[in-house]
């Protein structure tokens, strides 16, 4: 493993498809040989990682692999164990990382904009975050649905009311953990259209945890593969956007990232 | 329009059948086949109403019957949100006070009826006791329930977004557990009303029970008939109430949505 972990490190500054960061770019956040324990069973463990501002990152891995694990760590809901973990923005970056999940986790007695609103707390109140949240609504394409109980909407829609609110405080940094992942194969798709549409926009650094390779390489500026609590492999992909789904170039990436998950 | 046609035929239908039952009571009654003795007329009961009315007698047993249901449920059921609250939020709280209480839960209150007249005769302190007693187990339990079967997701959500414990209890946990806290209520009328018909039966000066209790020494029978009828209609109240608030309070929830 450790083996692995070390080609592909070295492929990672050598070989033509390997990340090579953006000549000005600044780190958003960097993972420095951080590890994860529970109840003496090491789930993340040698992890080092920087992110630079605006990156769109994937994590990929199979189930169990510590996917979750690393974005609780990133968003500061779990500690590590040792190591540490260094965001860019210092003082408020508890507010400035959101992470969004499987379930989007609504408040069910609140109307949607009020569920957007609760990305405002503490940074925005009354009418002023009623705008903010109508206004972020509208682009997340949920215009008119600000004043709906959340249980008429449907997983798509609830999906995007939760992206709105993660949104909403304007994040530096916004975490995904397999948030389409129990979505239809179209709404799926239309989901990951949205998702890069907002990325470009707002340029914020996007983590996404996702098990499906072709989401991830249609996606992602970068792929991390985790296995076994390491990092298995890191693989850019310098490939131009609006990128097509299914195409030959991502395809190849696909293929890559799938030997490395099957040792093939 | 024809919807709401339709809904007003519906809650009619529903009377349809106590309708047909009472003019089939008061049929028999007429023609003798049920005896006066027995179960009295419809209409006679009507009269004894009617008669109660005008002295002013009903109205003050009305009273008074309802002061002491409602301060007792005041009580009961504040100490009982209360401790429910606490134990929900505090785990501590919770390993102090769950195990006693819920070992006190298994007496029945009304086995405490002839202890309660020792203690207090029969003041009104010892109608309140027993119901504040009655109502505080269902409050109680409820409301614990629903404290901690607030969807912890939702809760780990609240901290994410920076929410304080003030506001994740009003916007989180407090409205996750309306909904059983709602059960409980109307679970606690419902003891409200039966442990006060009991209690005034048994000692009481004054009101619904006591009305009741005496009618029936002077062999009124429509009186007892009346006020059985009385407290159905209080009982059937207290609920109505309690289910428009709940509707009122539970929009959001799917099974109140009328659309
Ligand atoms: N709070 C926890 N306590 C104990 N074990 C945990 C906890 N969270 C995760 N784990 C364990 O860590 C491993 C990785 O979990 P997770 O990060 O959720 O995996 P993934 O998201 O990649 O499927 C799993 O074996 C899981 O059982
Ligand atoms: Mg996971």
């Amino acid at each position: 493993m450790t083996a692995a972990t070390v080609t592909a490190r070295k492929s990672y500054s050598t070989t033509a498809p390997a990340y090579t960061p953006a000549p000005q770019g600044k780190v958003s956040f960097s993972f420095r040989n951080v590890a994860k324990q529970f109840g003496g069973k090491a789930v993340l463990q040698g992890i080092n990682l920087d992110v630079y501002e605006g990156q769109f990152v994937a994590v990929i891995g199979k189930s169990g692999c510590g996917k979750s694990t690393l974005l609780r760590l990133l968003a500061g809901l779990d500690k590590p164990t040792s190591g540490e973990i260094v965001t860019g923005v210092l003082e408020d970056d508890q507010k400035r990382t959101r992470i969004m999940f499987q379930e989007p986790r609504l408040l069910p007695w609140a109307r949607v904009a009020a569920n957007v609103g609760v990305g405002l707390t503490g940074i925005e109140k009354g009418e002023t975050a009623r705008k903010k949240s109508l206004e972020i609504l509208a682009e997340v394409g949920l215009a008119d649905r600000g004043g709906e109980w959340p249980s008429v909407l449907s997983g798509g829609q609830r999906q995007r009311v939760a992206l709105a609110r993660a949104l909403v405080g304007h994040p530096s940094i916004l975490a995904l953990d397999e948030p389409l992942g129990a979505l239809d194969a179209l709404t799926r798709i239309e989901m990951q259209q949205l998702l890069e549409r907002i990325w470009l926009a707002k340029k914020f650094t996007a983590v996404l945890v996702t098990h499906d390779v072709a989401e991830a390489v249609s996606l992602a500026d970068r792929v991390v593969v985790i296995d076994s609590g390491r990092i298995a492999l890191d693989l850019a992909i310098p490939v131009e956007r609006p990128r097509r789904h299914a195409s030959p170039e991502l395809a190849f990436f696909e293929r890559q990232i799938l030997d490395q998950l099957y040792n093939r | 329009m024809s919807r709401a046609l339709r809904s007003i035929g519906r809650s009619t239908l529903g009377w349809l059948l106590p309708a047909l039952l009472l003019a089939g009571w008061e049929g028999a009654s007429r023609a003798g086949l049920i005896p006066a003795n027995v179960l009295p007329a419809p209409s006679a009961v009507g009269e004894a109403f009617w008669k109660l009315l005008l002295s002013g007698e009903l109205i003050e047993n009305i009273r008074i019957s309802t002061l002491r249901a409602l301060s007792g449920f005041l009580v009961g059921g504040s100490i009982g949100f209360a401790l429910g609250l606490a134990n929900g939020l505090s785990a501590l709280s919770r390993e102090l006070t769950d195990t006693t209480l819920q070992m006190i839960r298994n007496i029945p209150h009304l086995a405490l009826i002839p202890l309660v007249i020792l203690w207090f005769g029969i003041d009104e302190e010892a109608k309140l006791f027993l119901v504040a007693l009655g109502v505080f187990f269902p409050i109680y339990v409820n409301t614990l329930l629903g404290i901690q079967g607030v969807d912890p997701q939702l809760v780990e959500m609240g901290r994410i977004y920076g929410m304080s414990r003030t506001q994740l209890f009003v916007r989180v946990i407090l409205p996750g557990a309306l909904p059983s806290i709602f059960v409980g209520l109307r679970y606690a009328l419902g003891i409200m009303w039966l442990t006060l018909i009991v209690a005034e039966t048994i000692s009481a000066s004054s009101g619904l029970g006591y009305m009741a209790m005496q009618a029936r020494e002077f062999l009124l029978i429509d009186v007892v008939v009346l006020s059985i009828l009385i407290y159905a209609l209080l009982g059937k109240l207290a609920d109505s109430l309690a289910r428009f608030l709940e509707r009122i309070s539970l929009q959001w929830h799917p099974a109140f949505q009328t659309v």
